[in-house]
């Protein structure tokens, strides 16, 4: 969606300058989730279908209480559930709060060809402009999340908004809204960092889990969404959270050096074969000197 | 047939004034069909390679339109070098002659064409060229199918998807490189090569210059010291 009121920081698919970037100050926006307080409720999820008007769409019931196994183009926010056992053989619950991360160096950006398909705001929300996006794809291959989803009907991707539209008028996302059990929180990414390393503190001094911590993948430049985990060592555990997110490699070398090595090589190519007709000009055949006396 | 531009012949030249068939209707169509579809893959296809380029999508109506008929296109280009594959295959094998030619490569290049040994009907760089844009259209294909169903592929398999996003650039770009050698040696320096692919003559200079065996074979010289 295309908030005219947020300033950009970053466009995808651009040649040359963003217009406007770096002229005003912005705080950084993020979300902070504590898995060790959501309760599961799925508020976030309808929360998200509601304010963002999607249509309802199928569930998929796999022995689980997870509402289907990923995220769509129309579920942007899925509540992941996976059952943990505890050295003593009792059950526990990890449920996370499943989203497009926000990352502050976004992979869908940078395979991104289309120009400002996809847009970083000023504060850090990386948001799709569906009337730019040509369909490609590319921007699935460059994050490391699962996240873009593409509707194979009108040829677009789509994802979570940070509900930019209600952030560029001073509201919270509606997950945040909808959360019963203070899970979520909304803030700058200064605050929610020092919420959720107090929590995290909290966790580990007072209530037994030793590895608790934060995540905020520095792989991808640090996330706009930060998740407060029991066991950070392994995030993995938490429907496949990934440990060290990062832009895959292959779009780096793609976006990198391949390009520029690819443009030289094309450049150098029509230089060369100027300089050679300059040189060497055309082979002309001399139809007379050809005959060869005698021969028929 | 007098049409199309015609070599200047002196009156010497007499019985080698006759126009030989180089390329039949068939092989002309077919190459055309693949230099355009060609030209709309390398325009929409540099569209999408850099942001500075992606104007170009203006040629083929927009952003969505160019990427919705960049995999059709591509598999019309990749059919017309599998069947030009069928029409030259034999020709385009490396021969012997081929190698001796290569050693003289630089007089080649210095447009010294007297001092080239004989070749066939191609020669060795045509031939390298043909293998390129073979293999480039095969394997542009499919890594290209990589590429054209997004959702096609899970998330456990998303490596091959990386795979196909980076072999189909450096495909393109291999290919990118012979296309431009290929477009300006038939053009700017090969005088008689561009009207050949447009109407299929070459005149008989023409051939015992550039393709001395194949002007041999095609006229039943063949008895002709090489």
């Amino acid at each position: 969606m295309s908030q005219a009121t947020l300033r950009i920081r970053k466009m995808s698919g651009h040649a040359g300058p963003v217009p406007g970037a770096g002229t005003q100050r912005e705080l950084q926006v993020c979300k902070l989730i504590d898995v060790t307080t959501c309760i599961g409720c799925k508020a976030c999820e309808v929360a998200c279908l509601e304010w963002n008007a999607l249509p309802y769409r199928e569930t998929l019931f796999e022995n689980t209480y997870q509402t289907m196994p990923e995220t769509a183009w129309n579920f942007w926010n899925l509540i992941k559930f996976n059952e943990y056992e505890r050295p003593d053989g009792s059950l526990m619950w990890l449920m996370r709060k499943d989203q497009c991360m926000h990352c502050a160096e976004p992979g869908c950006l940078a395979a991104c060809p289309a120009d400002a398909a996809i847009v970083q705001y000023a504060n850090g929300v990386v948001d799709f402009q569906q009337d730019h996006c040509i369909g490609c794809g590319y921007c699935v291959s460059g994050c490391p999340f699962n996240i873009p989803k593409f509707n194979s009907s009108t040829k677009k991707v789509f994802k979570c908004t940070f509900c930019s539209d209600r952030v560029s008028e001073g509201l919270e996302p509606a997950c945040i809204k909808a959360c019963p059990s203070g899970c979520l929180h909304f803030g700058t990414k200064d605050d929610m960092k020092e919420l959720a390393a107090q929590r995290a503190s909290q966790l580990r001094e007072h209530f037994g889990f030793p590895n608790a911590g934060v995540y905020d993948p520095p792989g991808v430049g640090g996330t706009g969404v930060i998740y407060v985990l029991h066991d950070a060592s392994n995030p993995e555990q938490y429907g496949g959270l990934p440990k060290n997110p990062a832009i895959p490699w292959v779009v780096k070398l793609w976006k990198g050096p391949v390009k520029w090595l690819g443009n030289l090589a094309i450049a150098g190519g029509i230089i060369a074969v100027t300089l050679h007709y300059l040189r060497y000009g055309a082979k002309i055949v001399k139809e007379d000197n050809r005959a060869e006396g005698g021969q028929p | 047939m007098s049409s199309g531009r015609t070599l200047p012949l002196s009156s010497a030249a007499g019985a080698s004034g006759q126009r030989l068939l180089r390329y039949t209707l068939a092989e002309r169509v077919n190459h055309w069909i693949a230099t355009l579809s060609y030209i709309y893959l390398l325009l929409t296809g540099l569209a999408f390679w850099s942001p500075y380029l992606f104007w170009l999508v203006i040629f083929s109506g927009g952003g969505p339109a160019a990427r919705f008929w960049h995999p059709w296109v591509g598999l019309l280009f990749t059919a017309s070098v599998l069947y030009m594959y069928a029409l030259w295959r034999g020709d385009m094998l490396l021969t012997p002659a081929d190698l001796v030619w290569r050693r003289s490569v630089l007089s080649y290049i210095r447009n010294e064409d007297e001092h080239l040994p004989p070749v066939g009907r191609f020669n060795m760089g045509q031939k390298q060229f043909f293998w390129l844009m073979l293999g480039g259209g095969v394997l542009l294909a499919l890594s290209g199918f990589g590429l054209w169903f997004v959702d096609a592929l899970p998330w456990s398999l998303r490596y091959l998807r990386y795979l196909a996003i980076f072999l189909h650039v450096v495909f393109a770009l291999a290919t990118i490189g012979g296309f431009i050698v290929h477009v300006y040696m038939g053009t700017a320096v090969v005088r008689g090569g561009f009207t050949s692919i447009l109407r299929g003559e070459v005149s008989a200079g023409w051939a015992r210059l550039h393709h001395r065996l194949w002007y041999d074979q095609v006229t039943g010289a063949s008895s002709r010291k090489k």
